[in-house]
């Protein structure tokens, strides 16, 4: 009898505390657009898979009035649960309570749940959507995010971290999204800075709105810190389910393999490349040719979009693509490519998936903005990357191989286990036109007719040197392919790798130049 | 995957042209300008709390020119080396952002 009571009671309680801010902050909070933390998680998840932790977890701050106020949760729902079959560690922030800001406790439940799923090797996802540091908490709230960031920090490399910003997300709390492995934004939803309008119009003069400033479009295509953008929660909730479908659930772990399908794409391989080497064509129709039932998930689709990234499936299993884009900026690498590039493919050695890489690039983009931003700091992270990966690295040139891009696109020389070349594939330390221009330079000079000459000794050079044949004669190419050969090659060689093996000088960590 | 058939432009690397589509952020990029050493200007946006100089002043090197308060330092800039005082382009108290022209200089004649 006793026990029934109890029950009844527990029920009430949890009712009570289920509706964070209430009502009104809730009206408040969906009329905003925007969905309730308990919801965005029972939405992301497998149907009736959620359980929560810590729901009667309650502040200590005793001063500022804070003494009396109830805070539902402490601000934030954590708990585990399952996406397709797979069980992950989750937690969001509750913007109706106390519009989400981080105290100490609150900072506790997601280290917690944090500590969870390190211990289980499952992926951890956070929703964000807070206002900021608990200002009354003073110390404490700092603390708590420092607790956070030490955790993103450990969990780095183990098991895959997942931020989802659905609201405000500023200040030191920006940070540990930064940390994890993949953010997700909402247009309109999201907003991501370090200093807000207020203070920037306070201190500098300069006026500009939060979404100018740090909205979805702004970090998805400009800053590049958001890797996936959507137009609605729902969708960014698609994605992310998609996303953790590819990726293992630790780092000891493979990602699941699923039953094999044939590409869709109806294109003709052969037909997708112009021949002249000037002419652009969009790079993810060759992948659409050899992934699996023609899916491709692109990670970073807005950003540095002269390079693809994102995953599919070759033979049922996870694929990284890292591939140039002719159709932006000629697919030459700078600054922002080459960081794109370098930290997806550390993301797949990290978590056992195999990298496969089409090539097609001009060279490094010429100019003073990109040599004063660094772009030699920035190009040696993707050498760094590909150098240190062990994962089975495949290469297939399909075009342009130029000189320092040749090297960084995982060549034979950084230790790609395989490297094909389409048989219009260019390999040479530069352009046909600027290699005649050094080499040539005296018999262009002294001929009659200068641009024949040039025209003869560029012709001359393509023939010579501008082919994959040169490459193969030295072994640095395995096998130059036809393109309808490329899909069942890649399949035997990812089959042939299976078991690989590669070693690497037992350090502490390496310098990676970031 | 577009439907409609970009406008391609003509775009350089090295001795060849492709074609290709730009991106906002390269269309945006700054281009680099060679800055004149006769030209003063701001490291870094703030308010001009003083001005030690007039227009016409022949200033030695290691002078104050004025006191640039940001980020609640107060910087003062100095004569990078002997020269007249051609223009000066801000006033007290003016918020200035980054990179703005504050004083012109000319060389001496005797130079």
């Amino acid at each position: 009898m006793s026990l029934k009571k109890n029950i009844l009671a527990l029920r009430q309680k949890k009712a009570i505390v289920e509706k964070g801010g209430g009502d009104k902050a809730i009206e408040k909070q969906v009329a905003m657009g925007k969905m309730t933390a308990r919801d965005r998680i029972l939405a992301l998840l497998d149907v009736d898979s959620f359980h929560e932790y810590d729901l009667f977890v309650e502040h200590e701050e005793r001063n500022f009035g804070m003494a009396s106020k109830e805070l539902a949760g402490d601000g934030v729902i954590t708990g585990t649960g399952t996406m397709s079959g797979a069980p992950i560690c989750i937690y969001a922030q509750d913007f109706t309570v106390m519009g989400g800001s981080l105290g100490l406790k609150h900072a506790r439940k997601i280290t917690k749940i944090m500590d969870h799923a390190l211990r289980m090797k499952v992926p951890c996802i956070g929703i964000n959507d807070s206002g900021g540091a608990r200002i009354q908490e003073g110390i404490g709230a700092l603390a708590g995010y420092g607790e956070i960031f030490y955790r993103n920090t450990m969990a780095s490399g183990v098991i895959p971290q997942i931020s989802v910003i659905l609201g405000p997300c500023a200040g030191g709390a920006v940070y540990s999204p930064a940390l994890t492995d993949f953010v997700f934004v909402v247009d309109n939803i999201s907003k991501m800075f370090i200093t807000g309008p207020s203070v920037i119009e306070t201190v500098l003069g300069e006026k500009i709105s939060q979404e100018d400033l740090g909205g979805a479009r702004v970090h998805a295509e400009i800053t590049g810190n958001a890797h996936f953008f959507a137009m609605s929660e729902l969708e960014c909730f698609d994605q992310i389910k998609e996303l953790v479908s590819l990726l293992p659930s630790s780092n000891q772990q493979k990602a699941a393999s699923i039953e094999p399908k044939k590409p869709k794409s109806k294109k003709n391989i052969e037909n997708i490349i112009p021949a002249d080497a000037k002419q652009p064509y969009d790079v993810r129709e060759v992948i659409y040719a050899l992934s699996d039932d023609s899916k491709f998930l692109e990670v970073h689709e807005l950003w540095a979009a002269n390079i693809v990234i994102g995953f599919g499936r070759i033979n049922g299993e996870t694929i990284g693509f890292v591939a140039n884009q002719p159709i932006y900026l000629a697919g030459v690498l700078d600054c922002d490519a080459s960081d794109k590039a370098a930290r997806f493919i550390r993301f797949c050695d990290a978590f056992n998936i195999p990298i496969v890489t089409l090539e097609d690039m001009p060279g490094y983009l010429p100019g003073v903005d990109q040599e004063h931003a660094g772009v030699i700091r920035h190009g040696a992270k993707m050498l760094y990357a590909y150098s240190e990966a062990t994962v089975p690295k495949i290469t297939v040139i399909l075009r342009k191989a130029y000189g320092g891009g040749y090297i960084a696109m995982n060549s034979r020389h950084l230790g790609a286990d395989f490297m094909f070349a389409w048989p219009g594939a260019e390999i040479a330390v530069m352009g046909p036109e600027g290699a005649a221009n050094i080499i040539f330079r005296k018999e262009i000079m002294e001929a009659e007719d200068e641009d024949a000459m040039r025209q003869q000794k560029v012709q001359e050079y393509i023939e010579k040197f501008a082919n994959p044949f040169v490459a193969a004669s030295k072994g640095y190419i395995d096998a130059v392919i036809e393109p309808s050969e490329t899909r069942e090659l890649l399949i035997h060689a990812l089959e042939m790798s299976k078991n690989k093996d590669d070693y690497r000088p037992a350090k502490k960590h390496g310098i990676p130049p970031f | 995957m577009n439907k409609e058939k970009p406008e391609y432009v003509d775009f350089a690397v090295t001795a060849r042209k492709y074609k290709t589509l730009l991106t906002k952020k390269y269309l945006n990029r700054k281009v680099w300008v060679n800055a004149s050493p006769y030209d003063i200007q701001s490291i870094i946006p703030g308010t001009i709390l003083s001005i030690f100089v007039k227009e016409g002043d022949v200033v030695k090197e290691g002078a104050p020119l004025l006191i640039l308060e940001a980020m609640k330092m107060q910087n003062r800039i100095e004569m990078p080396f002997t020269a007249r005082i051609k223009k000066i382009n801000v006033d007290l108290g003016v918020r200035i952002p980054r990179e703005t022209l504050m004083i012109e200089l000319e060389p001496l004649e005797n130079e």
